[in-house]
């Protein structure tokens, strides 16, 4: 088993990073508090370190079934009228969804 | 006699003999619902006005086609409510967020038709904590929701909302979802049954996902053959969601009076140790000896990853927490990401952190590992026994505000629970009586799609100790 090492402390820069990646914008507050308590759940996941994984496979389907798949054909059922895609969305233009300028 | 207080079996009994008609049913629930929802907070939507008129349309059903008509609709006159997670046609569905605090689905989760079709009357959405992300039902951004044994005291989350309205007798059932406790910490914490199904056993589409790999879809009840009657309707193969498995789906309700002489039973031992309560312990050791007197035979068994749980559990949940919710946009529907609760905002970026490149090997990947030794661990025990016996939850109800400051705290009060969503196994809580007038809950673990066999020891455990006509004095 191997020795718990040193205590993992998150830096504001990652976690500025983190909200940045994330698209989330955080107050002075959230910064502060979100390092202390995300260091302290970051700090406790390296207890993992002590179970020795070689030759263990990770799970990917936990009932493991294999190949599921749909015929590739339009459901009418399904479809939902354009009025009922929009009627949601508080930003729209005529018969499109209305997005900020990406490039 | 009071109506809402009735379980669904004698409810729909006193239908057809026409002691009382679905009008009065859910009449009785609303009246409920209006006499302690502000004590509560366990709704976030009522559907007053379409609970009556379906209510209506169910009796001009009854009329029509008498008796016959409940082979075909199980559920008819019954009035349910629905956990704030799933999307119900026309009717608002905010996930307990104000994100999409205004959203209205164009379309029902294949849950919601299920039930809808078997006769079930919606009464409302249930309060829950926002996106399904917590254990106490205080993360939700509409207030949390109090439990009707004690006000002082959490629910149990997250479909918190759900608990405290079945317990309390605003509705005779309700749907929840469970994705590491989110159904069994509050049956027990709300003298409830509340089944966690099979990964795959129940459909999940419609409803807002949270951790793909292990979200499973339950419900509460106060007894074990409504809950059982309620699988019958919502289990089952789903064209829209492929992780749906095509299995059978048994009548759970047909094999309930089955007796468990020579039950094999295990106790695991790593859920004995550290930081259970001793009166919780004490309880449980009882309910095992009550099990004995059934018939059941006893013995210790090892499931040795336990205490790699939740590690393993806080790095994929998170993970896929970030993944599923970054479609919330504000563009196609809802608000901006900055409304995100604290919790949310938590998990996605624990997400993003262990989703990151070099970082990736270490958490996810080394977790999915681990994953994998705790369901071997969970299969080798049930090479030996035939269920697994354990408390839901090491602690009584906590109190509100308790560990709200400390969120690892909080994480570590489903540490009974986690594991069994890692390893995908379906899981029973039934009520196993009070301390210090606060409920106290059993776990029924069994190895996948082995939901008959739980019901029929909830079944007889029940009928043995009848805790569920306790209700709160609320």
């Amino acid at each position: 088993m191997k020795k718990k090492s040193k205590k993992i402390i998150l830096s504001r820069q990652e976690i500025l990073h983190l909200a940045k990646l994330a698209k989330l914008r955080l107050t002075e507050n959230e910064v502060q508090k979100f390092q202390k308590q995300l260091s302290a759940i970051v700090d406790y996941f390296s207890k993992l370190n002590e179970v020795n994984t070689d030759n263990v496979e990770p799970v990917s389907q936990i009932t493991e079934l294999v190949n599921e798949n749909v015929d590739d054909e339009i459901n009418s059922i399904r479809i939902l009228s354009l009025e009922e895609t929009l009627k949601n969305s508080k930003s729209k233009n005529n018969d499109f969804f209305k997005v900020k300028s990406i490039f | 006699m009071n109506l809402s207080n009735l379980t669904i079996k004698e409810a729909t009994l006193g239908l057809k003999k026409k002691k009382f008609s679905s009008n009065q049913l859910v009449k009785a629930c609303l009246d409920k619902i209006k006499k302690v929802e502000k004590k509560l907070n366990a709704f976030i939507t009522i559907n007053e006005n379409g609970a009556i008129d379906q209510a209506n349309n169910c009796d001009l059903y009854f009329k029509k086609f008498g008796e016959g008509i409940f082979e075909k609709k199980p559920l008819l006159g019954i009035p349910i409510a629905i956990k704030d997670l799933f999307s119900t046609k026309d009717l608002k569905t905010t996930a307990g967020s104000i994100i999409i605090n205004k959203y209205i689905p164009p379309f029902d989760a294949t849950v919601v038709k299920k039930l809808k079709n078997a006769g079930a009357i919606i009464v409302g959405k249930t309060n829950e904590d926002a996106w399904g992300h917590g254990s106490s039902g205080e993360n939700s951004d509409h207030g949390p929701t109090r439990n009707p044994y004690n006000l002082e005291r959490v629910p149990g989350g997250s479909s918190s909302g759900s608990g405290a309205a079945v317990a309390s007798g605003e509705c005779f059932m309700a749907t929840g979802t469970d994705t590491g406790s989110s159904v069994r910490l509050p049956a027990a914490y709300c003298n409830l049954v509340g089944i966690k199904p099979t990964y795959g056993r129940v459909s999940r589409y419609g409803i807002i996902a949270m951790a793909s790999s292990f979200d499973t879809v339950g419900h509460l009840t106060k007894t074990v053959y409504d809950n059982a009657l309620t699988l019958e309707i919502t289990a089952g193969k789903d064209s829209y969601d492929a992780t749906t498995v095509p299995k059978d789906v048994p009548k759970y309700t047909h094999y309930l009076e089955k007796s468990i002489e020579g039950l094999k039973i295990g106790i695991p031992e790593e859920y004995f140790i550290s930081g259970i309560d001793e009166k919780v312990e004490n309880k449980i050791l009882s309910a095992i000896k009550q099990l004995q007197k059934l018939g059941g035979k006893v013995n210790k068994i090892s499931l040795p990853h336990t205490e790699y749980a939740m590690a393993t559990y806080y790095i994929l949940v998170p993970s896929e927490i970030s993944s599923n919710l970054s479609k919330f946009d504000g563009i196609r529907y809802g608000d901006e990401r900055e409304l995100f609760g604290d919790e949310a905002k938590r998990r996605i970026m624990l997400g993003t952190y262990t989703l990151s490149s070099g970082y990736y090997d270490a958490y996810y990947l080394k977790a999915a590992k681990v994953r994998t030794l705790v369901k071997r661990d969970f299969e080798e025990a049930f090479k030996k026994v035939d269920v697994l016996i354990a408390p839901s939850s090491p602690t009584l109800p906590f109190k509100i505000g308790e560990k709200a400051a400390d969120p690892l705290q909080m994480y570590l009060s489903d540490i009974f629970l986690c594991p069994v969503n890692l390893a995908g196994m379906p899981s029973l809580n039934v009520p196993m009586g009070f301390i210090d007038g606060l409920p106290v809950g059993m776990q029924i673990i069994g190895q996948q799609f082995s939901e008959k066999l739980l019901y029929q020891v909830a079944y007889k455990y029940e009928e043995a100790t009848q805790y569920y006509k306790i209700s709160p004095k609320i």
